[in-house]
């Protein structure tokens, strides 16, 4: 009865996704007085897991969790209705209608803007889910005080890996910063940094082949110019870049790496659902790129409902 | 009132959302940063197991992570 209660009503537009695409959809959609509802995982997206944030205007300073609590500020300001913890699996047209299927529930609206980021990218070897939260993690802010005085793995070569290994450097025993291609990518600035410290080995042209243990992690096998070496260590900090949360069934038009094509008005392939923010093929993915593109997203719905209204 | 304990660090977001809650609903708990107390790590991993935060202890009953429901369940709220 209920699930066909909640089918009845069709709102003006759902958004899917609370990070800074996601909430600034929703503060211009308060604002234009429609009628939607925020279908999410969680508030702040990649946001909430930043440190420190310098080019966000309006801060000259800011902590990735400060800025997520401003944006849930705003959003409390305009009794916007948010669904958190939950996961969209389908989206689909019926007619005119987006329908939006989710683990627990099903909504109905004239349009739809996808904001739903992206997360980090699994290695994909043996042990890694296994020991996921026994040694294997995959945010450096969060997790690595507790790797104090331990031998641990840093396995990527980029900005984050190298953001990872810096904040390691004054809590950890040791780090191995595994790395893939034959040299570090990212700022020369923090790579720098990372090359300085004596407590880093790094090692290029190296490729993680499993993770092992017991109850915790125990070491890593790594493939360096085809021989092949154990490490032995506590943890495993999983900084490969990130993958678009775009997992639901759908028939949006995708790039290579799984993220939604759009036109310069957020525009999709399907009529009546837009995208904006990570999970989107904009080339750049800053937070202040993302809340823009929110902002467009929903100016674009409101003017494609005015028009099929 | 039960005994609630809530092993964090000050930078992870879940934890700050659990702390938020257990204030929002007027619960009092006893905040353990694991970053700067070690023996609480071990503690912590004893319990639980695993080594991700936050977790909580509800008078025994552990929880990790920010689950809401669980949470709510274990205070009778």
């Amino acid at each position: 009865m209920f699930g066909a209660f909640i089918m009845s009503k069709i709102y003006d537009l759902i958004i899917i996704g609370a990070g800074p695409a996601g909430i600034t959809a929703s503060v211009y959609a308060a604002r234009k007085e429609m009628d939607f509802i925020v279908l999410t995982m969680d508030i702040g997206g990649q946001t909430a897991w930043s440190g420190d944030i310098e080019n966000y205007l309006g801060y000259q300073f800011i902590t990735g969790t400060e800025l997520t609590s401003k944006f849930e500020e705003h959003i409390k300001k305009y009794n916007v209705e948010v669904k958190e913890a939950e996961e969209v699996i389908e989206i689909s047209k019926n007619g005119d209608d987006v329908l939006v299927r989710t683990d627990s529930s099903e909504y109905r609206a004239r349009s739809l803007i996808v904001a739903s980021g992206k997360q980090s990218k699994p290695l994909g070897v043996p042990g890694e889910e296994e020991y996921r939260n026994k040694g294997v993690a995959y945010c450096a802010t969060c997790d690595a005080p507790l790797f104090a005085g331990k031998t641990v793995a840093v396995i990527g070569g980029g900005n984050s890996a190298l953001e990872a290994a810096l904040q390691l450097i004054k809590i950890a025993k040791h780090i191995y910063l595994i790395n893939i291609t034959p040299e570090l990518g990212g700022d020369t600035i923090i790579r720098d940094k990372v090359a300085a410290s004596d407590n880093v080995t790094i090692m290029n042209n190296s490729q993680v082949k499993e993770i092992f243990g017991s109850t915790f992690v125990e070491g890593i096998k790594i493939e360096t110019e085809k021989k092949e070496e154990t490490l032995s260590l506590e943890g495993v900090f999983v900084e490969i870049g990130l993958k678009p949360n775009t997992a639901f069934k759908s028939d949006l038009e995708k790039n290579e790496q799984g993220e939604i094509v759009v036109n310069c008005n957020n525009e999709t392939n399907t009529p009546g659902i837009f995208a904006a923010g990570d999970v989107t093929n904009v080339l750049e993915k800053q937070i202040i790129i993302a809340a823009g593109e929110g902002a467009k997203a929903t100016l674009s719905a409101f003017r494609y409902i005015s028009k099929i209204k | 009132m039960k005994n609630v304990k809530v092993y964090s660090t000050s930078t992870c977001p879940f934890c700050l959302k659990v702390k938020q809650f257990l204030k929002d609903n007027n619960i009092d708990f006893e905040d353990i940063d694991v970053a700067v107390n070690q023996e609480k790590v071990e503690e912590m991993v004893q319990k639980t197991g695993q080594m991700g935060v936050p977790v909580l202890d509800i008078e025994g009953e552990i929880i990790v992570g920010f689950d809401k429901d669980k949470i709510t369940a274990a205070l009778g709220l």
